[in-house]
């Protein structure tokens, strides 16, 4: 199939692979762990990571080794690292595989980070709705437990690192750092306002790192095969490495495909996808999850990095590319993206909660031709006080769908409020005027 | 704020007395103990667990009875008010009885593409319930939810803690009429990978 080399996908995609400790361990699994714990020091583990350019796959993309260096060095109590496995953006299911698949491989990136940081207990956060993933991730945490890779003195190397599955309970507002840590402290996901960062007030109030799953099970790689080798792959210098990029919508073969990143869309579509499913041609995609503007056509070729797909003017986020066809209302599109929204909305900022629900009633009425043009003007006035008005990126992220489609279909939605308003007319004028 | 801990008693909600009739109780410590002392011994701090405890509560009863909120309140010394704000919060808590098997459709874009409509249409009809309502036997739910991370193998809905995927028209009947018969259907996912490799059909 692929014609670069996977490296998070790789175990699982051998025949016969179970994702057992076993399997794991002939697959050079928990060796990274060997050669580090006791051996390197935590902060040439961190220096290793921040050479290796590995940034974050959650949807932010802050350089990993760079948020590891925030913690504070001094700090004598208990800090903690934090699994964002709380996989909830619309068009993202990678988290779901590498933990279901290759559990070890995530085990083995905590307890890596867990010795660069210092921490001694980290808690995986997984979506509630993922139960046989927190049964997977138990069952491997047992295994590892019992062979000595997890729990106190690992191999003998006076290095203790606990790990605990916790599952949360369906709000995708958690999957936002600080509302993970709210909900991880048993109340209300609301996030919180920075600064101060998680890396000195986080967990308990204690210096705490969030990393999301596909970044951890990077770890044991760049380890085994040396940042200069993770540094040369993708799109060096600012995007490096391979990302597990989700392919949904009107595609052939929808799936999990890992590339290295840079990669075109247009690759990823027509190469790894199958193409489109009915032949059409592409009408949009999201390249990045919900969060993420659509693009067009014209941006096919838009590498898939950091970098690139944001001077395109969206954001490669958490690698979930959508891709919709020919004939698809793109009006329709927006709706249904803002009901989630709508939806998950935490309520603490006004600007959000109200604006939220405005922009859904705005957008249904649209859609079921009663509206009117100033609507349009209403729309943009409302994203434009809402985005960069909340206390956390999902405000920003919510009027994405809608300015986006607004700025490369607007002709669908005065179609929609043309038809809607010549109805009006014939309604509103006295009968045998004419 | 978990330093006061109020008697669980006195502690009204205004619409709705928690704290009437049964107060606090040891029904889940008597009959999940173990379990629950081992949720506690994974933090530092006893709030942390009131989400895996309430997870308990469900387990136990399909939802989180009052009595449930009040006893957990009292285990982690918070108030029941505290336990009310947070379980309202999530989702995944039902605060009263739901059917014996929750169906829950994602509705939301990706899965929309796919066919999701035309899936919640077919249970509408099936079973004669919209989404929010429970059939007559106590059976069926059906809920349409927000994305449950599974786009590339929709259309698809989770049924209690199972997901099924890529549901045809087929699929669903057979699905439905195991749940009737056995409680469970083999259709359920697996771990999941999506596409699988192309050598060498392994499949769990």
């Amino acid at each position: 199939m692929p014609k670069h080399e996977l490296i998070l996908l790789k175990n699982m995609m051998q025949p016969g692979y179970t994702g057992s400790l076993p399997d794991y361990e002939k697959a050079g699994g928990y060796q990274a762990l060997r050669t580090t714990l006791g051996k390197i020091a935590p902060a040439d583990v961190t220096t290793m990571v921040k050479k290796s350019g590995l940034r974050g796959r959650g949807g932010a993309g802050f350089p990993t080794g760079v948020k590891w260096g925030f913690l504070p060095k001094d700090y004598e109590g208990p800090r903690y690292l934090c699994c964002n496995a709380d996989e909830s953006e619309p068009g993202t299911f990678k988290d779901r595989q590498l933990m279901e698949r290759d559990p070890h491989q995530v085990l083995e990136g905590i307890v890596l980070a867990c010795y660069a940081i210092g921490a001694e207990t980290a808690y995986i956060y997984i979506r509630g709705e993922m139960v046989l993933g927190s049964k997977i991730l138990e069952h491997a945490i047992a295994e590892a437990r019992a062979a000595g890779y997890i729990g106190r003195n690992i191999l003998g190397t006076g290095v203790h690192v606990d790990i605990w599955v916790h599952r949360g309970a369906g709000a995708y507002i958690c999957g936002e750092e600080t509302a993970l840590l709210e909900s991880l402290e048993g109340k209300r996901g609301l996030p919180r306002i920075k600064p101060p960062f998680p890396a000195t007030h986080g967990l308990y109030n204690k210096p705490t790192v969030v990393n999301n799953v596909e970044t951890l099970a990077n770890l044991p790689h760049i380890i085994n095969r040396g940042p200069e080798w993770f540094a040369a792959i993708g799109s060096p210098p600012k995007s490096t490495g391979t990302r597990v990029f989700c392919v949904s919508g009107h595609v052939k073969r929808p799936g999990n495909y890992e590339v290295p990143m840079g990669v075109t869309v247009r690759e990823l579509v027509y190469e790894h996808a199958g193409g489109m499913r009915s032949d059409k041609p592409i009408k949009a995609f999201i390249p990045g999850g919900a969060s993420a503007p659509f693009l067009t056509p014209a941006h096919l070729d838009v590498k898939l990095d950091f970098e690139h797909v944001a001077a395109a003017g969206s954001m490669l986020g958490s690698g979930g590319v959508t891709v919709m066809e020919e004939g698809t209302s793109m009006v329709w599109a927006a709706l249904r993206l803002m009901e989630f929204f709508y939806h998950e909305s935490c309520g603490k900022c006004s600007p959000c909660r109200e604006g939220s629900s405005w922009l859904v009633q705005t957008l249904r009425r649209i859609l079921a031709k009663r509206g009117r043009m100033q609507d349009l003007e209403t729309l943009l006035d409302l994203c434009k006080n809402i985005a960069g008005r909340t206390v956390c990126a999902f405000g920003d992220a919510e009027v994405a769908p809608i300015q986006s489609t607004l700025k490369y279909w607007r002709q669908e939605y005065v179609d929609l409020i043309s038809e809607a308003e010549a109805a009006n007319l014939i309604q509103l004028e006295p009968a045998g005027r004419h | 704020m978990g330093m006061c801990s109020v008697n669980a008693r006195s502690v009204e909600h205004p619409d709705r007395r928690l704290s009437t009739g049964v107060s606090g109780g040891n029904v889940l410590k008597d009959k999940y103990g173990k379990e629950i002392e081992d949720i506690l011994s994974r933090y530092p701090v006893k709030r942390s667990a009131l989400i895996p405890l309430l997870y308990v509560a469900q387990r136990d009863q399909g939802y989180v009875t009052e009595a449930a909120m009040q006893e957990i309140a009292a285990l982690l010394r918070l108030t029941p008010p505290q336990v009310y704000e947070t379980i309202t919060f999530y989702t995944m808590f039902n605060l009263k009885p739901v059917g014996k098997f929750h169906l829950q459709v994602c509705k939301s874009l990706m899965c929309a593409l796919v066919g999701s409509d035309t899936v919640i249409g077919w249970i509408k009809t099936k079973l004669g319930i919209a989404p929010g309502e429970t059939t007559a036997d106590g059976l069926f739910s059906l809920s349409a939810v927000e994305c449950l991370a599974a786009c590339g193998t929709g259309p698809m809905m989770q049924v209690n803690e199972d997901y099924y995927e890529q549901l045809t028209e087929d699929k669903l009947d057979r699905i439905l009429s195991d749940l009737r018969l056995t409680g469970t259907s083999p259709l359920k996912s697996g771990p999941f990978m999506w596409p699988e490799p192309v050598t060498g059909k392994s499949e769990t």
